[in-house]
């Protein structure tokens, strides 16, 4: 259960540690509608060198990256083997009704390209930015919303306390687990609806004791007079500094290479 | 007296090639007697938890091997439930295990997995709740409507009902309030002296173990540093000093009034221990009668 990686959070000291968490979510929205505005390789070129860029910037170790990338390995395998099919122009070779034609090669490039570089920039983005920076980022972006009576605050705080609880509760469930194995719980094996039943006396007390560290912080928080977001202050309050709009000028030059690109040069991508 | 438990170079290292590797217990060598009361006693972070979680095959060891009555319980994974129906493991704060609806089930939940079933069930519910001092109305009750102390209670006895062979408790007095501990403590020794089963007890209280247990290991940073009596241990009050443990406080009084010149005998573990030996000696003096 320890093994779970979760957003893992590398702290560290490089560039885009220290870039303010709200232009990063920000670069990472744009991004992602980037990436996906690539329709030649001179477009996609850019993007996909930014995403390298950030990476050795974060001076995170590679291997994290490549770790990261190892779940969606299945998913970029067989996006790339569909595309492949899909598209006109000339034909390489033919599988019975199928056939792999250099519209489908430059399709499934072009796909599994924007495919890592969105796990490598959203990798970027986690690996650098701790859970409750991100949950201030987050919730300052949000502001807006209030207009719409939507709790800015508490959904933010809300999403703090649920990410501050993962680790305790993962290691709730290995503590739970090992005790009814001790008294001799089979969670191993067994069919389905079988492995489904043992779960029963691993998951009442995880409840539980769930609802009672929630209570307890309830408890705990009103004792110290929270009384949600109005006229709070924060202990460490955003400023952009000039690494931030330095960044944001950087960006922007991006989006107009990316966008030139795309109106000058042909599509490839159908 | 033939060994129930042995150990043999048992390692257990966590995070193994990365810069957090930290080695918890560190090529133990130890062997545990048939029906002996042993206690487990160390500074936090000794490895003591990590050690009796590999004598039930809940963790397996990096290296080492660790024998049940001369089979190695890790040689075979499908027979680690049967190991660990003769290993019962009470763990620290077991009452967050409690899930039934009833006591009474909960209770019989560890015999029902070893295929028990009927009388001998209800027999084995009724001589745990005995064991552990659970009044017989509670067993119908909802486990989540007992007190701290009863839940703790029905958590134990959740264990006993298993009639292990070894029964191991990890700090089972934890968050009691000082009568609840001795009722505890004087509830599994009772067990002990009955049933004749090997226990084991881990804490890091000095006069808990004192208290109950016949032999000591002390650990320290996941070395098993002194096995023996508890006579024999707390003799060595520097020796535990140095590793930050602390003899019980009577045993301190008894030695510094030995210093003194007074002629009490040697590891003196208990407050009615030491009551005795200085009654007797007065009374040998003649100034008591």
């Amino acid at each position: 259960m320890k093994d779970v990686v979760f957003g893992q959070y590398i702290p560290g000291n490089s560039l885009i540690h220290k870039l303010d968490p709200r232009a990063k979510l920000i670069f990472l929205v744009i991004y992602i509608v980037l990436i996906f505005c690539t329709f030649n390789f001179y477009a996609l070129a850019i993007p996909f060198c930014l995403a390298i860029l950030f990476m050795l910037l974060s001076k995170v170790p590679v291997k994290q990256y490549l770790k990261s990338m190892k779940m969606m390995i299945f998913v970029i395998i067989i996006t790339s083997v569909f595309n492949l099919f899909y598209g006109g122009g000339k034909v390489y070779f033919t599988l019975g009704p199928l056939s792999v034609t250099e519209g489908g090669i430059n399709n499934a490039i072009i796909i599994v390209s924007r495919i890592v570089c969105l796990l490598i920039v959203s990798a970027a983005l986690t690996f650098t930015t701790s859970p409750t920076d991100l949950t201030d980022a987050i919730e300052r972006l949000m502001k807006p919303l209030k207009v719409f009576h939507i709790k800015v605050h508490e959904i933010a705080m809300m999403m703090s306390i649920a990410l501050r609880f993962v680790p305790t509760l993962l290691e709730e469930t290995d503590k739970i687990m090992m005790a009814q194995k001790s008294r001799g719980a089979n969670l191993d094996d067994g069919g389905l609806v079988k492995r489904a039943k043992a779960l029963i006396p691993v998951f009442i007390p995880l409840f539980v004791s769930a609802f009672r560290r929630a209570f307890d912080l309830a408890m705990a928080m009103e004792c110290r007079c929270y009384n949600g977001g109005k006229g709070r202050t924060r202990m460490k309050s955003l400023h952009l500094q000039k690494r931030d709009y330095f960044s944001t000028v950087f960006f922007v030059l991006i989006i107009a290479g990316v966008v030139l690109s795309d109106i000058f040069l042909p599509s490839v991508v159908r | 007296m033939s060994a129930v438990i042995s150990t043999q170079n048992l390692t257990m290292t966590y995070g193994t090639n990365t810069p957090f590797e930290k080695s918890a217990v560190n090529n133990l060598n130890i062997e545990i007697n048939e029906g002996e009361f042993l206690g487990i006693i160390g500074h936090t972070g000794s490895g003591k938890s990590t050690l009796v979680q590999m004598l039930n095959g809940l963790i397996t060891p990096t290296s080492g091997k660790v024998l049940l009555r001369g089979k190695d319980i890790n040689e075979n994974k499908k027979e680690l439930r049967k190991v660990r129906f003769q290993v019962g493991m009470v763990f620290q704060y077991p009452e967050y295990q409690l899930f039934e609806e009833t006591v009474y089930k909960d209770i019989s939940f560890g015999p029902i997995n070893m295929g028990i079933t009927g009388d001998e069930l209800n027999k084995r519910v009724m001589d745990s709740a005995r064991f552990t001092g659970l009044k017989k109305s509670l067993l119908q009750k909802s486990p989540f409507e007992l007190s701290g102390g009863e839940k703790r209670r029905a958590a134990i006895a959740g264990v006993i009902a298993m009639d292990p062979d070894v029964l191991i408790l990890d700090e089972p007095t934890a968050g009691l309030d000082p009568q609840g501990r001795d009722m505890l403590l004087n509830q599994i020794s009772l067990y002990h002296k009955e049933r004749k089963n090997t226990v084991i007890l881990v804490s890091h209280s000095m006069e808990d173990i004192a208290r109950v247990a016949d032999r000591i290991l002390v650990m320290c940073r996941g070395n098993a540093e002194i096995l023996d009596s508890a006579r024999n241990v707390f003799a060595q009050g520097e020796k535990l000093e140095k590793m930050g443990l602390r003899v019980p406080q009577i045993t301190k009084i008894t030695q510094k009034l030995k210093e003194k010149g007074i002629d009490l005998p040697d590891g003196i573990l208990t407050v009615d221990g030491a009551f005795d030996s200085i009654v007797s000696l007065l009374k040998k003096e003649g100034k008591l009668r």
